[in-house]
């Protein structure tokens, strides 16, 4: 029996009281203090990281599960999810004069050879964008060592893009209307069949937990696009994160045309309280730590004894993991699950890429001590 | 050791960064956005990861 499975149930209803009521209050104080539209987007926030934490729903262990089980369960939730957006998210972006934007972005060398080094490292992390946040948050060491280099790296990938995407980049290609839709739901339908063709026996359903999981993010980022008029990102925030902190420490930016940019400079003036992927990261982080502090024992989990080599796999997998996301132009929720559901084709390169990537990080994962060899 | 740990630690990290940052960047709310991007004719402007600099 844990310490926590030991407490008596009062003092738990109570604890569950403080947890609803700090999320409340973490809400009503940004509203308040900078403004609804803000207080609105961490509420959202919050609710992918319960969701995500508390149903356990992720992008890099599903991808694992199919390389290693042949498992499709959670990347058919996924590709749920991402139908569920786009149905709503199409009409909504052809009806909008401006108010919403998509996550277009153009297919390029760069682009698809960030997303190769993003599939592989965040398997060797086991954490991708959304997921390196939640298991930080639930207290996941390695998530909580990668981050900060998660952040560094995708200032420094920001830092260099235009570098980047000179090497070679399509214009920007998108599925919009009807035709568009229709296109992307087929797309989806035609993964969602072959994955289920070389599935094991047996794994040939999701879970429920999983659907409903689908659901509740499809909700909630939509809720995203309607709000901040942006789909669903994490990557930005974090780059904006790190480059905050190359300035507190005297770095001069003005070298950098992404960061030199006007709406750039802007954002690094401005409160991280008033960005929107930053609210959301921070929303997704203290959601997934209120889950972990909701659930008995939730908290009481050893942490692991890596070896050094490993620490240090995961530091350059988490420098890695921001920089290549940046020149992937997005991680697999800005690139993945925001650049499909809007009809940005960037998103399903990102999605081919990124899976053979995850076949090289999986392999990699036993070599850098990260778990046992077999 | 386990996650009580790390898990607050998190947090923690994540205070320090509001907090740092509310020293050096201020906050109106009187200057905030309508509540909703969708029918404020406003056009998007938040940073995407997706989105080259303008």
């Amino acid at each position: 029996m844990t310490v926590a499975a030991a407490e008596p149930s009062g003092s738990w209803a109570a604890r569950r009281g403080l947890i609803v009521l700090a999320a409340l209050g973490l809400v009503l104080a940004v509203a308040l203090f900078a403004g609804a539209r803000y207080g609105l987007l961490l509420a959202i926030g919050l609710g992918f990281g319960l969701v995500l934490e508390g149903l356990r729903f992720g992008f890099a262990g599903p991808w694992r599960a199919m390389i290693l089980r042949r498992d499709p369960s959670g990347i058919l939730a996924q590709l749920l999810a991402i139908a569920v957006v786009a149905v709503v998210a199409f009409p909504l972006l052809a009806g909008s004069s401006g108010e919403l934007a998509g996550a277009a972005a153009p297919i390029g060398w760069a682009m698809a050879g960030g997303a190769f080094v993003f599939g592989a490292c965040m398997q060797v992390v086991l954490g991708c964008g959304s997921g390196t946040l939640v298991n930080a948050g639930s207290g996941n060491p390695v998530a909580l060592v990668a981050l900060p280099f998660f952040a560094i790296g995708s200032f420094l990938g920001a830092y260099g893009l235009i570098w980047w995407t000179d090497l070679g980049a399509l214009p920007v290609l998108t599925l919009t209307g009807t035709s568009g839709l229709a296109v992307t739901l087929v797309l989806l339908a035609l993964v969602a069949g072959l994955l289920l063709l070389l599935a094991a026996p047996g794994t040939r359903h999701v879970p429920r937990r999983l659907v409903i999981a689908a659901l509740l993010l499809a909700g909630l980022a939509i809720g995203n696009l309607v709000v901040a008029g942006q789909p669903w990102g994490v990557v930005y925030g974090l780059g904006l994160w790190g480059a905050k902190g190359a300035v507190a420490l005297g770095a001069d930016l003005s070298g950098s045309a992404f960061w030199a940019a006007p709406g750039n400079a802007g954002r690094l003036q401005a409160s991280v309280l008033t960005d929107v992927t930053s609210l959301t990261n921070i929303g997704i982080i203290t959601g997934a730590f209120l889950v972990a502090c909701w659930r008995r024992g939730g908290l009481s989990q050893p942490l692991p004894k890596l070896p050094a080599r490993a620490w240090a796999a995961t530091i350059v997998a988490g420098l890695l993991l921001g920089y290549s996301a940046r020149l992937a132009f997005g991680c697999n929720v800005g690139a993945f699950f925001s650049g499909i559901s809007t009809g940005s084709l960037h998103g399903w390169v990102w999605f081919a890429m990124a899976f053979a990537g995850a076949f090289v990080g999986v392999r990699l994962r036993p070599i850098l001590g990260l778990e046992p060899r077999t | 050791m386990t996650r009580r740990f790390t898990a607050p630690l998190a947090i923690a990290l994540i205070g320090l960064l509001i907090l740092f940052d509310s020293a050096t960047a201020e906050l109106n709310p009187y200057k905030a956005p309508p509540l909703l991007a969708l029918g404020s004719g406003a056009v998007a402007s938040g940073g995407f990861c997706g989105a080259m600099p303008e």
